[in-house]
């Protein structure tokens, strides 16, 4: 067992798959000799090679429509876009070419590859650098797409994607990379599609993602000493596939929902699910679903407004509490 | 009379004109269906163009990797996919390549080495950088080929793949067919230069290579040294092939854009009648030719009937193969 900042379990989870497959390979701007801009993949050009690990010019199309080619034809890349807002000059990758591959040729190609990216907010960085994108890429059929909000799921998630068939967006969040976390050492392969009960409780039922994840802790312990509010915490930490049994089943539990989101507002994440369960435990909701989220505006830079818009472990047992005593907003 | 025993040969000549013939009477029979309301959807003929597809895919070998565009019957028919398969995914039938799944656009045969049909400008260039990227690594020989037209290198992933496939020296062979229009502009009011992909090969250290593409022989050649180059690992190749195509951009287009005259001046150099010439002035004999000839429509009259008998695809193929366990479920 040891010690992993979020940061270095990327990099070591990218070195157990590397180690385990030599096709996989690894693409990005400066991320080999550099070992990245979020210094997220040192140690990689050194251990595995000029072949394995590769820097590119500044050509974000060229890096995931090459990631494809190689797909496509027998490796499994694992592709950098160093800040997750830059997905939009790539878009027609991630929303039109890995997605539809598979379906448009009638199963004769596949794109089995990861594309890793620094996404969310917290780091001043303004708003074309900071954005939550995880929701653009929720709403693609063909696509997986995960989030980890610990080092040892970052370990974990990150062995699940290489290894899976499909293109997975993986989304890291740059504002965790300092967090420190126990990783077992050996092999770690968790899988997509599972939601994490991070803190068993029965009044309410709280989702995150994310960073949203240490901070919908932080307000269940609040809610808890302060408010006697007893919150479920489950970490959502795949998009798709929707673990929808384990929070259905904690939701029908509880009787309350609440989704914590970093995404702006409109077709967030939590929107997705507060309509599954208003279709399909609607009986069993004992109030009314709540989303906490991001303003449905760009993000500013000065740390004080940033603050105001990403939701906080304040904002959000303050919000669970009026809620859960009748308030509905 | 030439002699009969140049570079190229009887044998790889027949082959070419048995190309273009069957690339140009499927081409027409898929036009004639789309006027029966046959052909669903859109569809982009390479009429006129031939002589790229022909010459191009004779220069490959097995095992070499083709990435076209939607305007790419020519070239997946190339490759040697039969014309009910393609006639078939142009009717959108069960027979089709990808069993209506994808359409006239996105015709894919990973056994005969088509790696897909992009239909978003530009887009399969980088994906072709990628398949060579996997033939380095691994140390194979195959080369990928990435068509696409004169349009296509105003766009940013063109200049994206050119830069990547150099710096990493990839076996790739980008193939411009510049056939003078995008869809309907002339291609010279929107590029700062006189030959769109030709006069860009400098700034990425690449030889400016411009050739009649209207001559099946001399893309041949010219296809045989970019494919050496690739192989002994010296990189990619940037071809611009100088031609026109007969018809508009789509099935929707009359192509009224075009000034008068121009068309006519162009069947002058129709490739198929230039081949024809060709193969006379080798010493080839009319017999051979005729057979060819009959022998392309025999088969496209078997494919025809075969599609128009064949089924629509089943509902079930609806959500099949959206994710790698061949269904669509994305929760549990
Ligand atoms: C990104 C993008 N922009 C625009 C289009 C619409 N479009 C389809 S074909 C075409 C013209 C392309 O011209 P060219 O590259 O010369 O190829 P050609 O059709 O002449 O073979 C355009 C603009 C598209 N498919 N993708
Ligand atoms: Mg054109």
């Amino acid at each position: 067992m040891a010690e992993l900042t979020y940061r270095d379990a990327v990099a070591r989870g990218i070195a157990q798959e590397m180690e385990r497959d030599e096709r996989v390979v690894f693409l990005g701007e400066d991320v080999a000799k550099a070992g990245g801009v979020f210094k997220a993949t040192v140690g990689l050009y050194e251990r595995f090679g000029p072949l394995r690990v590769r820097d590119t010019p500044i050509s974000e199309q060229a890096i995931l429509g090459a990631a494809m080619g190689a797909a496509m034809t027998g490796l499994r890349p694992i592709a950098e876009i160093m800040f997750a807002d830059f997905a939009a000059v790539c878009f027609d990758y991630i929303a039109n070419e890995f997605p539809k591959l598979r379906y448009m040729t009638n199963g004769q190609l596949g794109c089995p590859l990861v594309v890793r990216t620094g996404n969310g907010g917290g780091a001043r960085f303004g708003a074309q650098h900071s954005q939550s994108i995880e929701n653009w890429t929720m709403m693609i059929p063909g696509l997986k797409v995960v989030a980890p909000s610990s080092p040892l799921d970052v370990v974990g998630l990150m062995a699940a994607a290489v290894r899976d068939d499909n293109p997975v967006i993986f989304h890291e969040h740059k504002s965790l990379y300092a967090m420190k976390g126990e990783v077992p050492d050996g092999e770690i392969v968790d899988s997509l599609g599972t939601a994490k009960i991070l803190r068993p409780g029965k009044d309410a039922t709280i989702l995150a993602l994310a960073m949203m994840v240490p901070r919908a802790l932080e307000a269940a312990e609040a809610l808890a000493a302060q408010h006697g509010i007893d919150c479920e915490v489950i970490d959502v930490r795949s998009l798709v596939p929707l673990d929808t049994q384990t929070i259905l089943t904690s939701v029908v539990k509880t009787g309350r929902l609440f989704t914590v989101e970093e995404n702006p507002r409109l077709c967030g994440w939590g929107a997705e699910i507060a309509s599954i369960a208003a279709d399909e435990v609607f009986w069993d909701l004992d109030g009314p679903i709540v989303r906490i989220t991001t303003p449905h505006i760009p993000l500013p830079a000065a740390d004080h407004l940033e603050d105001l818009a990403i939701p906080n472990a304040a904002r959000i047992a303050e919000r669970v509490s009026r809620v859960m005593n009748g308030s509905q907003r | 009379m030439k002699g009969k025993n140049d570079d190229i040969g009887a044998d790889k000549r027949l082959e070419m004109y048995r190309l273009q013939v069957e690339i140009r009477d499927c081409e027409k029979r898929a036009y004639d269906l789309f006027l029966q309301n046959l052909v669903k959807g859109t569809s982009h003929l390479s009429l006129g163009q031939e002589a790229i597809a022909a010459g191009v895919a004779s220069a490959m070998q097995p095992g070499d990797l083709s990435f076209c565009t939607y305007r790419g019957h020519a070239h997946t028919l190339a490759r040697g996919v039969p014309m009910e398969k393609v006639l078939g995914e142009l009717m959108q039938r069960d027979n089709g390549l990808m069993r209506g799944k994808g359409g006239s656009m996105h015709l894919t045969s990973i056994e005969h080495g088509v790696m897909g049909s992009y239909a978003i400008i530009g887009a399969h260039l980088p994906i072709a950088c990628g398949a060579a990227w996997r033939a380095q690594y691994l140390g194979k020989t195959d080369v990928s080929v990435c068509f696409f037209g004169d349009g296509t290198t105003n766009i940013g992933a063109f200049h994206e793949a050119l830069n990547f496939a150099v710096i990493w020296k990839l076996p790739v062979i980008f193939v411009c067919e510049n056939n003078l229009y995008m869809e309907y502009t002339p291609i010279s009011e929107v590029t700062a230069v006189p030959h769109p992909a030709g006069d860009r090969a400098a700034a990425y250290g690449l030889d400016r290579i411009v050739i009649d593409g209207n001559d099946a022989d001399v893309v041949y050649r010219t296809m045989q040294a970019a494919f050496t180059r690739a192989r002994a690992g010296e990189g990619p190749s940037l071809v611009e092939c100088l031609t026109y195509r007969h018809s508009g951009h789509s099935r929707a287009d009359p192509a009224k854009y075009r000034p008068a005259g121009e068309l006519e001046e162009w069947l002058k150099r129709d490739p198929v009648k230039i081949y024809r010439a060709r193969l006379a002035e080798f010493g080839i004999a009319e017999a051979a030719i005729a057979a060819i000839e009959q022998e392309s429509r025999r088969k496209l009259d078997l494919a025809t009937e075969a599609c128009k008998a064949a089924p629509m695809p089943p509902v079930e193929l609806l959500t099949t193969d959206v994710y790698a366990d061949g269904g669509w479920a994305w929760r549990n």
